[in-house]
């Protein structure tokens, strides 16, 4: 018997049975979509932080006072850590070649006010490179002035959030904010920027650094964000902030410098194993649609005894039969699977125009999967009834009418 | 060519055995025309059953062309069945859902042959049974006795040499069963050994021999 003749019978027999086919093929069907959708939304959260993080510019180093630990989920400090400076942040750049710029940070939240308006916000403090660093860009007026770092200055950088609830229709620039008990002239308004690893740049103001310390009367910095030229460099620049660090420190290594690429990566995996598990979720779904496959060929033996019956005394072999009925069990479970998978895209797409920020494409492993899956599905659980089918005593089956 | 001896089939139901067959002895010589009669329950299918190849002896032996048949593998029965034998039923036992030519096929289907070689010698067997014009008809369109001689281009297709029809007229009324029977006799003068189950005496006389069972025995022969 050739193969086309065997997917020609079960093609036909499947015609015959239009609604339990299209109902089986539905099975399948949601089951390969559920695995298509379910992992392209992962693999889109995990390029939505790649993005971010790119957004952020992937040759940067963090440097953070005091030694953590990074093993652990929660950072455990060691000792008390020596102040991290704005002098320290000036080394940096000064002793370090492979150091473009560096942009100082301290951090306080403080109530802002204006006029009789007030809120709670975070107070940013840094110099004129935060701006390039963390690919910022100005609305309207200008950054923060470039006097040098140690010297700093009334006047501050609002976001647009601060901009809306505080001035409303009012033009901020020019005007006088309160930052606690502290006076600032708005010099400039941040453009629109939303979150950005995990912070709302648009609910923040911007001062100058020096400034910043004393406003929150800290003598250490919260930390320094430092670029390097290029990305192959980052492993060295990094040993070379450390190697800075020491020797201003008294040869003790108290502060961590953490790499874009080491928090990444650790996102990264968390974010392909939360992939992996919504695949493997769905693919139940998938193992349900082939129990559903299997219940409609057993049906389909029995309805069909007699045909069997005819079949072999025709002179059909067991191996025939079986194989007969295999082919229609994968005939069905591959066609829910295209169907699936067609879906799945057209799903995934869906989704991908009303969330732009959600790069929502299914992993081809997950679409290949899918598919040998949904064909494995139908040949797995068309075992049984073929068997059956195929041991089936040709004269019990023609004498059933 | 067939040659039966002391052939016994026991139905095991429940506790009780039943002797559907009891040590039947039976020659039948190629291009022969053997008629079985006998009352309900008397054994003619599983007679018919076993010379077919689709059940096996209890006990005893059946030759079939000097091979011993009844203790063969599953898959050489099958090939006994697909090459040697062919069968037509007292209910046609036609697939519904597909043309009367494709009926005719599915035994060369089964051998393997390319579809254009299968196409043709269909058609060539719907012509021989008088039904040219309906091939591509499904068997839901058909009459009982077109049904049945589409069953017979089916049975014979493959060249069998041996053709066993179980009550083929027993569904059919005089005309159509008339012209089944004909078709039959005029393939059996071409060679083919013929072995007929009935309940119609007129059937049973015109058989060149007749073969009554009563309880799975024989109780007479008549030439
Ligand atoms: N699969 C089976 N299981 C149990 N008993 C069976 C089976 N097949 C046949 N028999 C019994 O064997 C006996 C002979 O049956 P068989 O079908 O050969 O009779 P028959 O002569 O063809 O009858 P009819 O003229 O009604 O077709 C009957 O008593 C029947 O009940
Ligand atoms: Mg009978």
């Amino acid at each position: 018997m050739r193969a086309f003749d065997f997917l020609y019978y079960a093609a036909g027999s499947l015609r015959g049975h239009r609604l339990r086919t299209v109902l089986t093929l539905l099975g399948t069907a949601v089951g390969v979509a559920a695995v298509i959708l379910l992992t392209a939304l992962g693999e889109g959260a995990r390029r939505y932080v790649r993005n971010e993080f790119a957004a952020v510019g992937s040759n940067l180093l963090i440097v953070l006072p005091g030694k953590i630990e990074t093993s652990g989920a929660a950072p455990i400090f060691g000792g008390t850590p020596r102040d991290v400076t704005l002098a320290d942040a000036e080394a940096l750049v000064r002793r370090s070649p492979r150091v473009r710029r560096v942009a100082p940070i301290s951090l306080g939240q403080a109530p802002v006010g204006y006029r009789e308006r007030e809120r709670q916000t975070t107070v940013i403090g840094s110099t004129p490179d935060l701006l390039a660093i963390r690919r910022l860009a100005v609305g309207a007026g200008r950054f923060l002035p470039d006097v040098g770092t140690e010297r700093g200055g009334p006047v501050c950088v609002i976001g647009r959030t601060i901009q809306r609830e505080l001035f409303r229709t009012e033009n901020p620039l020019g005007k006088t904010l309160h930052i606690g008990d502290w006076r600032f002239r708005v010099i400039g308004v941040m453009a629109d920027k939303g979150e950005s690893l995990g912070m709302d740049m648009d609910d923040v103001v911007i001062i100058p650094v020096a400034t910043g310390l004393r406003v929150f009367n800290r003598t250490s910095l919260f930390r320094i964000l430092v670029e390097v030229r290029t990305h192959e460099q980052i492993q060295d620049a990094r040993r070379d902030v450390i190697a800075i660090f020491m020797q201003r420190h008294e040869g003790e290594e108290d502060v961590t410098v953490i790499t874009q690429d080491s928090v990444l990566s650790s996102l990264d995996k968390l974010l392909i194993t939360l992939t992996f598990a919504l695949g493997g979720i769905a693919a139940v779904s998938l193992a349900v649609a082939g129990l559903g496959v299997m219940n409609v060929m057993l049906v389909a033996v029995s309805e069909r005894t007699s045909e069997i019956g005819l079949l072999k005394a025709l002179g059909a072999t067991r191996g025939q039969i079986g194989t007969a009925f295999l082919a229609e069990a994968a005939l069905l479970s591959s066609a829910g699977g295209a169907i699936g998978l067609a879906v799945g895209y057209a799903g995934a797409g869906a989704l991908g125009r009303i969330y732009p920020a959600l790069p929502a494409t299914p992993p081809p492993w997950a679409v290949v999967s899918a598919v040998v899956l949904s064909a494995g599905v139908g040949l797995i659980f068309g075992v049984v009834p073929a068997l059956r089918a195929s041991r089936l005593d040709p004269v019990a089956a023609l004498g059933r009418r | 060519m067939i040659e039966l001896q002391g052939v016994t089939r026991v139905f095991n139901v429940g506790d009780t055995q039943v002797r559907a067959l009891d040590g039947l002895d039976l020659k039948v010589d190629p291009g022969d025309y053997l008629a079985i009669m006998g009352p309900s329950g008397s054994g003619k299918s599983t007679l018919l059953n076993i010379l077919g190849c689709l059940d096996r002896p209890s006990s005893g032996t059946y030759r079939l062309d000097g091979r011993e048949v009844g203790t063969l593998s599953d898959n050489d029965m099958a090939d006994v069945r697909l090459h040697k034998i062919g069968f037509v039923f007292q209910f046609f036992h036609l697939v519904p859902r597909l043309t009367a030519q494709a009926n005719v096929e599915l035994p060369m289907v089964f051998a393997g042959l390319a579809p254009s070689e299968r196409a043709k010698r269909a058609r060539e067997a719907l012509g021989t049974v008088g039904l040219s014009g309906r091939a591509n008809h499904r068997p839901p369109q058909l009459s009982g006795g077109e049904r049945q001689r589409v069953a017979l281009a089916r049975a014979t297709i493959m060249g069998p040499a041996l053709l066993l029809a179980d009550e083929p007229t027993g569904n059919l009324d005089r005309a159509s069963g008339r012209e089944v029977v004909e078709l039959l006799e005029r393939m059996n003068a071409r060679g083919l050994t013929l072995i007929v189950v009935t309940h119609d005496p007129e059937l049973g006389q015109r058989a060149r021999r007749l073969l009554r069972l009563v309880d799975g025995r024989q109780t007479n022969e008549s030439v």
